[in-house]
């Protein structure tokens, strides 16, 4: 796999190689698509069941119908669309098929498209049969949404797919010791970005933080829709060019640790 | 021919350069405090088969790695089939491949669909047929639509072996092609691999600790021994230097400081 000629000549062929790689893999195990519907489901029940009770005893919440659920979907495509991203990164380590790859006139630029197809698709797999549970046992429908999910999930996913180049660098770097970062990173996230509660909530100096993360515009946008009716078109922009820096950012990240794992030698070892 | 017509009609060393499928030039591994490779240069000539000796640690791996790009040179320079590795790799990777005990097909996939996989990834016209064909020259044909990871080690190797070939390489390194196979597959991959280097004038380095495997497949040899090359030359002129019958004697006359069967300590 060559770092030269990054844009020139990317091949779909190749992109579809690595998508049909990963496809035969799904379909070769039921456990990896059990585990892709189980979470999501165990998840959109149990924060279904914590709005119900919260909406029973809590005024804002009842008007608020909706935020927790919404905002547990949301996180998971946030979430999944990354590990989406990963895990098929990390198959590769684990079944020691890097060197493979590498050797091969795959480019980084079609592996990383390959595996951001994967994260849809494995994204589709999990959160649709959880929107499909939010509708029939809690009768929330994200759909409703309308155009502005559209933007809420590209957002979302923009951002899934930076921090997944970012940790799949790590790992090609560092070796599968650096695995723990793929599952945990996110969670680092997750208390700036403000899922579950309004940014203002935040001490302001943290507030500062919290809008440098294209997640916080999201989930504040899904409140603003959810309790006031009001699309903020604002913070969606501003969300999505914060996620075009991350991106090409991510990018550059990806192809350091590259040229620094050839440095390294540690395309060759992959362990830990 | 006078001397001045000799001079003219000998290729330079640009010429000799861009004609040669491997051409290394001052090659340096430094890793911390470790030369892992020091200091080497050789030129692989199109269409030969090359034996690269040496004990664990001796270089050889990290070589073959920088030839094929996958580890960076910390100086010197190497060409493969003309182009500057790893720097113009994308003209060459797609007419290069490799077998090496270091990575493995995916478990979970058929032996055919990871053919599938690597024949698209490299572009194969007729793939199907392509598959057929090594599936019919590897004997895969009974376990083709086996999982990977349900193989024995022998039809692993063999595997990995279509992989190496699906493309048809211009230019093929291997890696101990034939650890962990019995005699007899073992045997039958060295016929293999003669006669594609006779069909397909392909060049071919090889890394290898068998060596009754390498006098038998390589028209040369290069010994490495503490990341430098301790000797270059024909299997034969390198036993008949070392006053050996065998490669294995020339090989432990090496490793152990011995030169022409005495040590070095003893002189």
């Amino acid at each position: 796999m060559t770092d030269i000629s990054l844009h020139r000549g990317i091949a779909p062929h190749r992109i579809g190689a690595m998508i049909l790689r990963y496809w035969y893999l799904l379909l070769s195990s039921w456990p990896r698509l059990l585990e892709l519907l189980y979470w999501p489901a165990l998840q959109v029940i149990t924060w279904g069941f914590i709005q119900y009770y919260i909406a029973e005893n809590a005024s804002f919440f009842a008007r608020a119908g909706g935020t927790l659920i919404g905002a547990v979907i949301l996180w998971d495509i946030l979430f999944r669309g990354q590990l989406g991203f990963s895990i098929s990164f990390l198959e590769e380590m684990w079944a020691r098929n890097l060197g493979n790859l590498m050797m091969s006139p795959l480019k980084p630029i079609e592996f990383l498209l390959s595996l951001m197809v994967m994260s849809l698709i494995r994204l589709a797999i999990g959160v649709i049969p959880m929107t499909l549970i939010a509708l029939l046992l809690f009768h929330f429908n994200v759909y409703a949404l309308g155009l502005p999910l559209i933007a809420f999930f590209c957002n979302l996913i923009f951002t899934s797919w930076s921090v997944g180049i970012f940790v799949s660098g790590l790992v090609l770097r560092n070796g599968l010791g650096a695995e723990s970062i793929v599952w945990t990173l996110m969670f680092a996230v997750m208390p700036l970005a403000c899922i579950y509660y309004p940014v203002s909530v935040l001490p302001v100096w943290l507030q500062y933080a919290a809008w440098t993360l294209p997640p916080t515009y999201v989930f504040e946008g899904m409140r603003a829709l959810l309790i006031e009716n009001t699309f903020r078109i604002d913070l969606m922009l501003q969300a999505l060019a914060i996620n075009a820096v991350l991106l090409v950012a991510s990018f550059w990240a990806f192809l350091a640790l590259l040229r620094s794992a050839r440095k390294h030698g540690s395309l060759l070892s992959g362990g830990e | 021919m006078t001397e001045n017509e000799q001079a003219s009609s000998r290729p330079t060393v640009a010429e000799h350069t861009s004609s040669a499928a491997i051409a290394v030039d001052h090659l340096v591994k430094v890793y911390k405090q470790t030369r892992a490779v020091d200091d080497i240069s050789f030129s692989l000539p199109r269409g030969s088969i090359t034996g690269l000796l040496g004990g664990n640690g001796a270089g050889k791996t990290t070589t073959i790695a920088m030839i094929m790009g996958l580890v960076l040179p910390t100086s010197g320079r190497v060409q493969v089939l003309g182009h500057r590795m790893p720097e113009e790799s994308a003209a060459v990777l797609g007419r290069m491949n490799f077998e090496s005990p270091y990575v493995d097909m995916p478990m979970r996939l058929t032996v055919r669909q990871n053919l599938t996989i690597f024949g698209k990834l490299y572009a194969v016209k007729n793939l199907a047929s392509r598959i057929a064909e090594l599936a019919d020259d590897l004997d895969l044909t009974d376990f083709i639509d086996r999982a990977n990871g349900k193989l024995s080690a022998g039809q692993k190797t063999r595997v990995a072996l279509a992989k190496a070939l699906i493309n048809q390489p211009e230019l093929l390194l291997l890696d101990e092609p034939t650890a962990s196979l019995d005699p007899d597959t073992a045997d039958w991959v060295r016929g293999h691999l003669e006669r594609y280097r006779r069909d397909h004038n392909a060049t071919i380095l090889l890394a290898s600790h068998n060596m009754l495997e390498v006098e038998r497949l390589c028209d040369r040899v290069i010994i490495m021994k503490r990341g430098r090359i301790e000797d270059d030359d024909t299997p034969d002129a390198i036993m008949a230097r070392y006053n050996r019958t065998t490669l294995e004697e020339v090989f432990l006359d090496v490793a152990r400081g011995r030169a022409n069967g005495t040590t070095e300590a003893a002189k």
